[in-house]
């Protein structure tokens, strides 16, 4: 029992930062955008996320730095792949290429002068858990209801994304612009303002995913702090068919298999470590092939129809 | 332009000096319209005369170069389809606007303004069905679009319409993709919609359209309007005339049916649709050299299927294909191509070309493994060109250039296109669905000669068609498919309408 509440524990904690990836990612993709900045907007999250609550002391600054900074490269890549219409992939790429750099870059220059300039290794204010009286004490559900409060908001976060998604106006105007952006523009919707919207959005998410890293999963900066989980949402966004309520399922995997592979070296068995540290990836491998597998069965496609087309008006 | 008579209502809408153009084209050239309330006005004009494009920026879609706009007396600034929206003016695209995820509600509901962020979708389906009932419009608004046959698609789109109360309406060529059956109904919602002092601007490429739906005419040619009639002043000979700037014959001349050796014969062949249901349920069919064979039908009863089994595209679940004698049952393709059958396919967008090549690459698409397009893994771009340049010039195709891509060209010319090119790579069987769908009158004559030259040049043709006149007019013997099965078989002269259309609706044929 113990051992089951623990492992559901480290399960929930590791899947926070996943499941505000996923649904920040999932909004985006919905408007035709595909964001493959995240890994690097994640690094920057938690980054200016770190070195905020550590200058400043606020958390909640820190929370708004790291979602202002997500959302500002997100906003580059809507600039880029909107107005510009460039490439989303290269667009993409480009920008975890940077966001990576820059982190570990100002990671080596926003330290105290006591550390060198360097920000590893220093603590700074973190959200610790906080229990909810009464549940917080049954077993089992203990680890859904101690945990810290950006966790809470999280699971707030998902029936909220999904009665946007599905029953309101701005869902359904969304759906339409990723769907078939010529009829969404031909029926009276801004197409070029709702990528940008949703794509920024999606980016601030993705931002707070990083500062929930550094801020509560593993807090502290350390070079390569998101260990590509970044990747990882790309691939929680297809095995949740572009379908916010299912992002939880996704994220549980991943992070479930966290906790197995911290139990188990904490435990200190002969597999190897780097097998262990391996397993996040084998499985968004297997969930990939899974999933495509699936969806040529059931001839269903989850993606958004016009996903990675840039979209101009009189250019048919 | 002087207006020849205003009609009994009020003036809706004035589009004054219009101009636009694309790379290449003058697509609007200093344009003038008007629209009465209570009025249906058709326009009428060659594909790529500009139709569409004028149609675009009265709905906010295209920006003009020059010219102004009044809606109701007043200077309208249109700059988005949603400003159009809010002046009344909707519009049924040529090509449909609808999300295929999406349910028919909310397709109907979507951009609308003043719609409640959390909408009740079970009042606009109240809203739906009401409106159904006052047109008669049947579709069910539960139902997802890619559900939807595109008759019912088109219902969508008019009740969307409706919906927003739009009181200007503007529909793109509604009746290219409908039966008979459907075009009437439609006629009659749009005789309601004008009963009710709303006002229509209607294009289409069909004469007889043109005289029992519209109170007035006007014709475009290269973007410039050249006539303006009332209705009831003029006939189709005179407009056709109008529009192409020629006389138009509306016959086309054949030799005498001299039929070959069997070329294609299908014995028992069964097929399943997209949606895994039976849609060919044994059919058997012969098709002789020299022979135009017309396959006559409601559209959906295995047309489509018909075609693509033929052609490799979709697998025989059963039953034997046979070419020239040869077994090509489930061929590929490739092999199908290379035995010389050439398809226009249904879907000319996204099976018949590709619109982000240009216009010579998707002529030279069949030929690019064999001289003189090639040479070994080689492409020659001189020869795609000549290639090109000289088949432009055969069937008229017209466009900017041969280097444009192809999804620039007007419907009508990306058709034209791709008969160029199959008509090329064919050298036994052409396989046709619908060739002259969306083609105006000069390029359907055109499309009809081709047809029947093929014919006299001893290949055999396969030519669906759901109108009784090209089949009467061009096929040697006609076939009516129904519910994937061939109800009768006859030579053409003797088939007459009534017997047709009883077959067609799945009739026995008396012995
Ligand atoms: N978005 C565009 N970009 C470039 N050229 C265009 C565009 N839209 C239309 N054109 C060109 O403008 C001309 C007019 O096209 P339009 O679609 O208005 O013709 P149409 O009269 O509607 O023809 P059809 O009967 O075939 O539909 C054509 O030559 C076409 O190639
Ligand atoms: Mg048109």
């Amino acid at each position: 029992m113990d051992l089951v509440s623990s492992i559901l524990t480290i399960t929930i904690r590791a899947g926070t930062s996943l499941v505000i990836a996923t649904i920040g990612e999932i909004m985006t993709e919905r408007a035709g955008i595909l964001n493959l900045g995240l890994e690097g907007i994640m690094m920057m999250g938690a980054l200016s996320a770190f070195a905020a609550a550590f200058h400043t002391g606020s958390l909640a600054f820190a929370l708004l730095a790291a979602a202002a900074v997500g959302a500002a490269l997100a906003a580059v890549h809507a600039f880029l792949t909107v107005t510009m219409r460039a490439n989303q992939v290269v667009s993409g790429l480009s920008i975890t290429l940077f966001g990576s750099g820059l982190a570990s870059f100002l990671g080596q220059r926003l330290g105290p002068a006591a550390n060198n300039r360097r920000l590893v290794g220093l603590s700074g204010p973190r959200f610790g858990q906080v229990k909810i009286p009464f549940l917080g004490d049954l077993p089992v559900l203990r680890s859904v209801f101690d945990q810290d409060l950006v966790t809470y908001a999280v699971l707030l976060l998902i029936p909220l994304a999904w009665f946007y998604l599905y029953r309101t106006r701005a869902g359904l105007w969304l759906r339409s612009v990723g769907e078939d952006p010529q009829a969404a523009d031909a029926m009276g919707i801004d197409v070029a303002r709702t990528k940008y919207a949703y794509t920024i959005g999606g980016g601030l998410l993705v931002g707070l995913g990083g500062a929930h890293l550094s801020l509560a999963y593993t807090p502290g900066w350390a070079e390569n702090i998101t260990g590509g989980r970044g990747w990882i949402v790309i691939a929680l966004v297809i095995f949740s068919m572009w379908n916010p309520a299912r992002a939880i399922w996704g994220a549980l995997l991943f992070g479930g298999i966290n906790a197995v592979q911290f139990r188990l070296q904490a435990a200190g068995t002969d597999i190897p470590a780097s097998f262990l540290n391996m397993l996040p990836y084998l499985a968004t491998i297997a969930v990939l092939v899974l999933m495509t597998w699936w969806e040529t069965l059931s001839k269903r496609v989850g993606a958004p129809a016009s996903l990675g087309v840039a979209y101009m008006r009189e250019e048919k | 332009m002087s207006d020849p008579q205003a009609g009994a209502g009020t003036r809706l809408v004035e589009m004054r000096g219009i101009r636009k153009s694309f790379p290449g084209v003058q697509a609007s050239d200093d344009v003038c319209l008007s629209l009465d309330s209570g009025e249906v006005l058709a326009l009428l004009g060659e594909n790529g005369a500009g139709k569409s494009t004028l149609m675009n920026i009265l709905a906010g879609l295209y920006h003009p170069d020059a010219g102004q706009i009044l809606v109701r007396g007043r200077a309208a600034r249109i700059s988005s389809p949603r400003d159009a929206a809010a002046l009344g003016i909707g519009m049924v695209h040529q090509n449909f606007m609808l999300v295929d995820s999406m349910s028919v509600a909310e397709n109907v509901v979507l951009g609308m303004k003043g719609l409640p962020f959390v909408p009740d979708l079970r009042k606009v389906k109240a809203g739906i069905r009401e409106l159904s009932e006052r047109y008669n419009l049947r579709v069910d608004p539960e139902a997802y679009v890619w559900q939807l046959s595109v008759g019912e698609q088109q219902r969508v789109e008019i009740l969307k319409l409706l919906y927003r109360r739009a009181e200007i309406l503007i529909l793109d060529e509604p009746t290219a993709v409908l039966t008979p059956q459907e075009s009437a109904e439609l006629n009659a919602v749009v005789r309601r919609m004008r009963s009710e002092g709303k006002a229509a601007i209607f294009i289409t490429h069909k004469m007889e359209e043109v005289m029992t739906f519209s109170d007035r005419v006007m014709v475009l040619r290269r973007g410039k309007l050249v006539a303006e009639r009332r209705t009831a002043d003029t006939d189709p000979r005179e407009l056709a005339r109008l529009m192409v700037g020629r006389e138009v014959l509306f016959c086309v001349d054949k030799r005498p049916f001299s039929p070959g050796d069997c070329v294609l014969e299908l014995e028992g062949v069964r097929a399943e649709d997209e949606r895994g249901l039976p849609a060919l349920d044994g059919l058997d069919l012969r098709l002789r050299s020299g022979e135009i064979l017309g396959i006559a039908g409601v559209a959906g009863n295995g047309q489509r299927e018909l075609a693509e089994v033929i052609t490799g595209l979709r697998p025989a679940t059963a039953g034997r294909i046979r070419l020239k004698g040869r077994d090509v049952t489930n061929g590929s393709p490739l092999s199908l191509i290379r035995s010389g059958v050439g398809h226009v396919p249904q879907d000319r967008s996204s099976v018949g070309a590709v619109g982000d090549l240009s216009v010579a690459a998707n002529l030279a698409m069949k030929g690019y493994r064999s001289r003189p397009v090639s040479v070994g893994p080689v492409l020659r771009p001189s020869r795609i060109l000549e290639l090109a340049k000289r088949l432009i010039a055969a069937f008229g195709i017209a466009t900017p250039s041969p280097q444009t891509r192809v999804k620039f060209l007007s419907g009508g010319n990306v058709q034209k296109t791709i008969l160029a090119r199959e008509i090329g790579a064919c050298t036994s069987l052409l396989v046709a669905v619908y060739p002259s769908r969306g083609l105006d009158v000069g390029a359907t004559e055109a499309v009809r000669k081709e047809l029947v030259a093929q014919r006299d040049a001893g290949r055999a043709v396969l030519l669906v068609s759901e109108d009784l006149e090209e089949l009467a007019q061009v096929a040697d013997t006609i076939a009516v498919l129904f519910e994937g099965r061939v109800m009768g078989t006859f030579p053409a002269c003797e088939a007459d309408p009534e017997t047709l259309g009883l077959l067609m609706s799945g009739a026995k044929k008396e012995a």
